[in-house]
Order: structure tokens, then C-alpha cells, then sequence
């Protein structure tokens, strides 16, 4: 599904990423791992191509042909949907304008006839009950005066109305109290599917408690340093990010 | 380089039409009409040097010498048909090249108590009722412009609600400009009376037959007596090719409350002047302002509104959206006087830039001779946010779509405001239309 090698990328001249590695097979969940500043969030921006972010090596595919040529709604439409930490306010446009757009862009990419407004308001009902969202939300401007948790949930919202075949989601866990992370969670595990992968990038194992990984990386300094399966999610939890700056020495060596 | 076009021109341009126009002859018309020949040839047409005008070179229209249209061009009635508002159920006056066209109009089942007529036919048969009104929201000329207004005032609208008198559909006045060819310069004047306790909402629409090159000049006066509620949209969609100036003066009595919209879609030279004066205590405006320019169009809005008594309410939100090398100007003056105590007023002006060679000169002036008020304004100057477009491509959209979404958006406050619903849903869809044609909803 997804295959990084030997990725560099730049911000502001920056060197975030130095090599990093990662192969995502079809239905699988990996989380990345990793203290502030490891490059967790560069990542996931830049397989979404977003601008300033500047791939200096390396190679991403996405189901066989390389992303990085692509613009952010090439990407969109070949399947690749990123659910953002910060969740960008849009006072004016409608979440349900914003979506009947997308996902009517998704559906021509594909071949597919556009969705009517009947039918289009069926799936998004339907799909509002994963994250427990009422229908109001759909007329509202795309997260504006959202609280937090809201802004969150209407991401996977979104992630759930485009249907992607990977799913990124970026610290989604990040400023939710435990109630809503469940939510979110939920929404989540209803959209696992062996043909959609899902990487969810987050500082902390807790949400992990709730999505349960099939693998787990643990980034720094740029590349992934430690790969296993959940229990090394716990294994974090326990020991902190202390260790991991040493290991990123010995990588060094390794790689 | 070729002579310019200047008032000169239009001084006599008016003496040869003079002794035609209607009523002429009647000595306080034709005394209003000689002090405003005698004050165009004075000061001539407004130039740079002129404050109010240091953004807008008038040099476009001055290349051409524009003639007074004639009464009597034909307008095809297809095309007013064409140019109806769906849904909008309307008492409908319409004017060809600034005169009253009875056999378009539709008045049918005007209830009592409410006059619809044509300026020429009222100043014809019944001029004392026009005098007291004529000039009088108007006051002095302003500029060049408007005194040529009032050199040849002859036609327009009259709309006069009684007291107490509350319109049940909105009064529609369509201006069909360049239906007697090329070159025409079009003067309507129109006088809307709103008397004590009444309500009415009045719809002011120009549009251009043909891409024909016209200039038109349009002056509408509105008097909103004591406790009366008054609306005046202005909808201006004439050709890309038109020349447009035109001013709404507005006297608000007493608890009377006045609202506008003054929308902007189209034209060449665009110049509209706004004087509203609050003159008796807790009178309050709200004007609402949109214009889209692109091209190389040229979109001036001037607004003054005047506190004169305590108590008094204005609102003022004027939005622009423009492309390519357009330009607009917007100017907006608050006065509050002395006596004007307990005054609440806010202006806010934003502007969407969506090219780097789009311009717009925003100049708020705050004048304030009371102490005891509130008075806010504010203006920015801005682009589309770069997070909001990234977030939209994430979607799927793309440039084109998410630029679009994000103007139509930031236009669509000032439209959401407005009554009748079918009007304001009329211009969603113009805006919509204009955004399709500019090509470069461009970085």
C-alpha cells in the first residue's frame, strides 16, 4: 500500500526527516511513535504535500506509483487522506458543501457517477452515527467555534464520508478527554478494513489502548529507530522517550 | 492626445435639451436645474486632485462624449423577461436608458395608499408634490456628477408610501441602460417617500441590453419619515464595457430605520456615492455593501453617514472581492455631531485580494463632535488563507474549487442578510456565475 524509503525532507531549510523507512501493507494499522520534534507531524504532511515541505531524497509509493509528483488533491483522490491535529477553521463553507465537493471530486476521479443530494445526505447520516455527531454539523462551517473534541471527531467524519484507502491521522488523539477519544476510537475501528491502511501518528500509548496497533515504529531524530508490535507501545509508556536519543546513535551505525 | 470629454460637454449637451425636458418651463425646476448647470460648469467633472476622487481617474469616461439618451429607444420585452428575479414577486417599474416605461411595467393590484409612477409623468401632471421632495435628500451637489443629474433632471422613479402603509411586495425599479445604442449616457432620478410608520422595501437593479458602451448616471433620493421602515438594495450589473456613477442621499426621521445593500457585479468605471443623514433622535442605518471587480474594472464606494441628534444607530459593512488589475475604492465617513449623544456606530470594509496586481485603497474617517458615543471602524486587506485552501485540496478539491469555495464564502455574509429571500438567492447565484467566469481564480 505504502512503501518509504530512505525519505529526507526539509522545513525551512531544516533537516526533519534522514532516511526514514516504512512499509504499510493493505488493511494494516501501524502507529508512529516518537518525542516532539522527531518528525511524527512532517511526516504525515508530507504524504499529504503539503507546501514547505521539501522532499530532499527518498521515495514515497502509494500503491505503486510515486506520490511525490502528485498535488495534495491528486493524492485526495487517489485515496490517501490525512485527519489533521489542528483542524483549520473555515468560516462560510458548510461542512456538507465542502464534502458533497470531495466526495463528488473522488467519485468523477474514479469513474463514478456524482451522488445526488438524496443520496449523498443518506451516507452522511449514516455516517454521522459513527462519531456521534448530530446532523446540525453538517450545515455548520467547516470547525468553526468547534470545540476541540469536535474538531477531532469531524475529521474522522470526513475520513469516514472519503472512504480513503490510507488513512493518516495526525496527534488525532491529542487535547481529547477520554470520552471523546473513545468516540473517536470507535469512529476508527468502524473504518478498519483489509483494504484500508491506517498510520496514526501520537505522542502517547493511550490511544493505542483504544486502536490497537498491528505494528509500531518509534521515530527520532528523522527516522524510525525501533519497530515491534503493540507491546512496544507499552514498553514506551513505561520507560518514556529517555532511551530513545541513544538509540538513534547506535541507528546511526546500523543503518 | 485627444480632447477630453469634460463638463463642457454635457453643459451644452443640456442647454439643447433644456426646453424638452418635462415640465420645463415651471420656474423652481427650472431654477433647480439651472443651479446645478451653473455649479457643473463651476467646478466641472471631479478630477484627481479632488480628495474623494484621488483614486478614481475619471479619464475613461471623459475620452468619449456620452449623448442623453432620448425617451422612446426600444427595449425587447424578452429581455426584461430575461432579467426577472425567479421567484421574486414584485411591483415592477422599469426604465429604458433612464425612462419610465409604462407598457414594461407590471403594477397590477398596487394596493391603496402607494404611488409607482415615472418622474416626468408626476412632474407633467402634478408638480407641486414633487417640489417639496426634489433635492431636498440630496442637498448640495457633491461633485460634477450628481449636479449633472440635477441639470437634467427629467425622468425616474417616484415611490411614495403612505402613512402607516406597510407594502406587502417589494417594489422593483429595473434600469435597462444601452438599448439606444452605443455612446448613450442614461439620468435617472429617482424620489422614494416613506411616510411616518409605513414599510417598504424598494429593489434599484441596472442592468445593459447589449455589451454597447453606456454611461449611466443615477440618483435616487429617499426620505424615511418618522417610525418607517425602509429597505433599498441596489444591484448593479450593467455590461463590463459600462460606465457607472450614481449616489443614494437618505434622510432618516425620528425611530425611522433605513437599510441598504449596495451590490456591485460588473462595469467598467463603477462610482457610487452614499450620503445617509440620521437627523432626529434613535434613527438608525445598516448599509451593506458587496462588489466584485476583475479585469481591469474600477469599483468606488463612497459612504457618509451623518449623526445629527442623539441616540442614533449605524451599521456599515462594506466587502470587496477583486481579480487580475482591478482596482476599488473604498471611502467611508462617519460624522457625528454635537448634539448627537449616545451615538452607537461600527463600519468594517474587508477586502479579498485574489491577484497581486489587484489594488484597493481603503480610507475609514471617523469625525466625532460629541463625547458621550461609540464609534468603531475597521478595514483589512487580505488573501485567501493558504491553510484553509491546503485543507480543501486534502479533501479532494481542487485549486480552482477550493479558491472558489473560500470567495463565495467570504462574499456570503453580506448576502445572507438580505430580504427577500429570492433576491438574495438571485445574487448567490450571480456571484456564483461571476466566480465561474473569472478564469484565474488564480494564486
Amino acid at each position: 500500500m505504502l512503501s518509504i524509503k530512505g525519505l529526507h525532507a526539509k522545513v525551512d531549510d531544516r533537516p526533519i526527516l534522514r532516511g526514514l523507512d516504512l512499509e504499510v501493507g493493505p488493511g494494516e494499522v501501524h502507529a508512529i511513535m516518537g518525542p516532539n520534534g522527531s518528525g511524527k507531524s512532517t511526516l504525515a504532511n508530507v504524504i499529504a504535500g503539503r507546501d514547505g515541505y521539501e522532499v530532499t531524497g527518498g521515495s514515497v509509493r502509494f500503491l505503486g506509483r510515486s506520490l511525490l509528483s502528485l498535488t495534495p488533491e491528486e493524492r485526495a483522490r487517489e485515496g490517501v487522506f490525512l485527519a489533521f491535529q489542528y483542524p483549520v477553521e473555515i468560516p462560510g463553507v458548510s461542512n456538507v458543501a465542502m464534502l458533497k465537493e470531495a466526495v463528488n471530486a473522488l467519485r468523477k476521479h474514479r469513474g463514478e457517477p456524482g451522488l445526488d443530494a438524496m443520496d449523498f445526505l443518506k451516507l452522511a447520516r449514516e455516517r454521522l452515527k459513527l462519531v456521534e455527531m448530530k446532523e446540525e454539523f453538517l450545515y455548520r462551517s467547516v470547525n468553526e467555534g468547534f470545540s476541540g473534541g469536535e474538531k477531532k471527531r469531524n475529521e474522522i467524519f470526513q475520513l469516514a464520508m472519503l472512504e480513503p484507502r490510507l488513512a493518516i491521522l495526525d496527534e488525532t488523539d491529542s487535547g481529547l478527554d477520554i470520552d471523546a477519544l473513545k468516540v473517536v476510537a470507535g469512529g476508527v475501528n468502524a473504518m478498519r478494513g483489509s483494504a484500508r491502511s491506517i498510520v496514526l501518528v501520537t505522542h502517547y500509548q493511550r490511544l493505542l489502548e483504544h486502536i490497537v496497533p498491528d505494528w509500531v515504529h518509534v521515530l527520532a531524530d528523522g527516522r524510525i529507530v525501533r519497530s515491534g508490535d503493540k507491546e512496544l507501545a507499552v514498553e514506551l509508556e513505561q520507560q518514556g522517550y529517555g532511551w530513545v536519543n541513544s538509540g538513534a546513535d547506535q541507528a546511526v551505525g546500523v543503518g | 492626445m485627444r480632447t477630453a470629454h469634460d463638463a463642457s460637454t454635457y453643459v451644452a449637451a443640456q442647454r439643447d435639451a433644456a426646453a424638452d425636458l418635462p415640465a420645463a418651463g415651471r420656474r423652481w425646476l427650472d431654477q433647480c436645474r439651472s443651479a446645478a448647470l451653473a455649479q457643473l460648469e463651476l467646478t466641472g467633472l471631479p478630477d484627481q486632485s479632488n480628495e474623494d476622487w484621488k483614486y478614481t481617474p475619471i479619464r475613461p469616461i471623459t475620452r468619449e462624449a456620452f449623448a442623453p439618451a432620448q425617451a422612446g429607444s426600444d427595449c425587447p420585452r424578452q429581455f426584461v423577461v430575461a432579467s426577472t428575479i425567479p421567484n421574486l414577486d414584485s411591483y415592477r417599474l422599469v426604465f429604458v436608458d433612464g425612462f419610465w416605461s409604462p407598457a414594461l411595467s407590471h403594477l397590477d393590484d398596487l394596493p391603496a395608499g402607494v404611488t409607482l409612477a415615472g418622474l416626468g409623468q408626476m412632474l407633467d401632471n402634478d408638480p407641486a408634490r414633487i417640489e417639496p421632495w426634489l433635492g431636498s435628500a440630496l442637498g448640495s451637489e457633491p461633485h460634477g456628477f450628481i449636479a449633472m443629474n440635477s441639470s437634467f433632471v427629467g425622468d425616474g422613479a417616484v415611490v411614495e408610501i403612505n402613512a402607516g402603509v406597510v407594502l406587502d411586495k417589494p417594489v422593483e425599479l429595473l434600469f435597462v441602460s444601452g438599448c439606444g445604442g452605443s455612446g448613450r449616457l442614461s439620468l435617472p432620478r429617482n424620489l422614494v417617500v416613506a411616510h411616518s410608520g409605513s414599510q417598504a422595501t424598494v429593489i434599484e437593479r441596472h442592468v445593459s441590453l447589449l455589451e454597447n458602451r453606456s454611461l449611466s448616471n443615477s440618483v435616487s433620493e429617499v426620505i424615511v419619515e418618522s417610525d418607517a421602515r425602509l429597505t433599498h438594495h441596489a444591484v448593479q450589473q450593467e455590461s463590463p464595457r459600462s460606465f457607472h456613477v450614481g449616489g443614494l442621499f437618505v434622510r432618516v426621521g425620528r425611530r425611522a430605520e433605513f437599510r441598504s445593500t449596495t451590490v456591485t457585479l460588473d462595469g467598467a468605471l463603477v462610482r457610487r456615492d452614499a450620503l445617509i443623514n440620521l437627523d432626529d433622535e434613535q434613527a438608525q442605518a445598516r448599509l451593506d455593501g458587496l462588489y466584485l471587480a476583475f479585469g481591469r474594472s474600477h469599483v468606488d464606494n463612497h459612504t457618509h453617514v451623518v449623526h445629527h441628534a442623539p441616540n442614533g444607530v449605524s451599521r456599515e459593512h462594506y466587502k470587496g472581492v477583486l481579480g487580475d488589475r482591478a482596482r476599488a475604492v473604498f471611502h467611508g465617513r462617519i460624522v457625528v455631531q454635537p448634539g448627537a449623544q449616545q451615538t452607537d456606530s461600527q463600519q468594517r470594509n474587508q477586502n479579498l485580494l485574489l491577484s497581486r496586481d489587484a489594488e484597493v485603497d481603503s480610507k475609514p474617517q471617523l469625525e466625532i463632535y460629541a463625547d458621550n458615543v461609540k464609534c468603531t471602524h475597521g478595514a483589512t486587506v487580505g488573501q485567501l488563507d493558504e491553510g484553509a485552501i491546503f485543507y480543501l485540496r486534502s479533501r479532494g478539491l481542487d485549486q480552482v474549487q477550493a479558491r472558489r469555495a473560500l470567495t463565495r464564502a467570504f462574499a456570503a455574509d453580506v448576502l445572507e442578510r438580505m430580504v427577500p429571500t429570492a433576491l438574495r438567492s438571485y445574487l448567490e447565484q450571480q456571484v456564483n456565475d461571476r466566480m465561474q467566469a473569472v478564469s484565474e481564480i488564480e494564486r
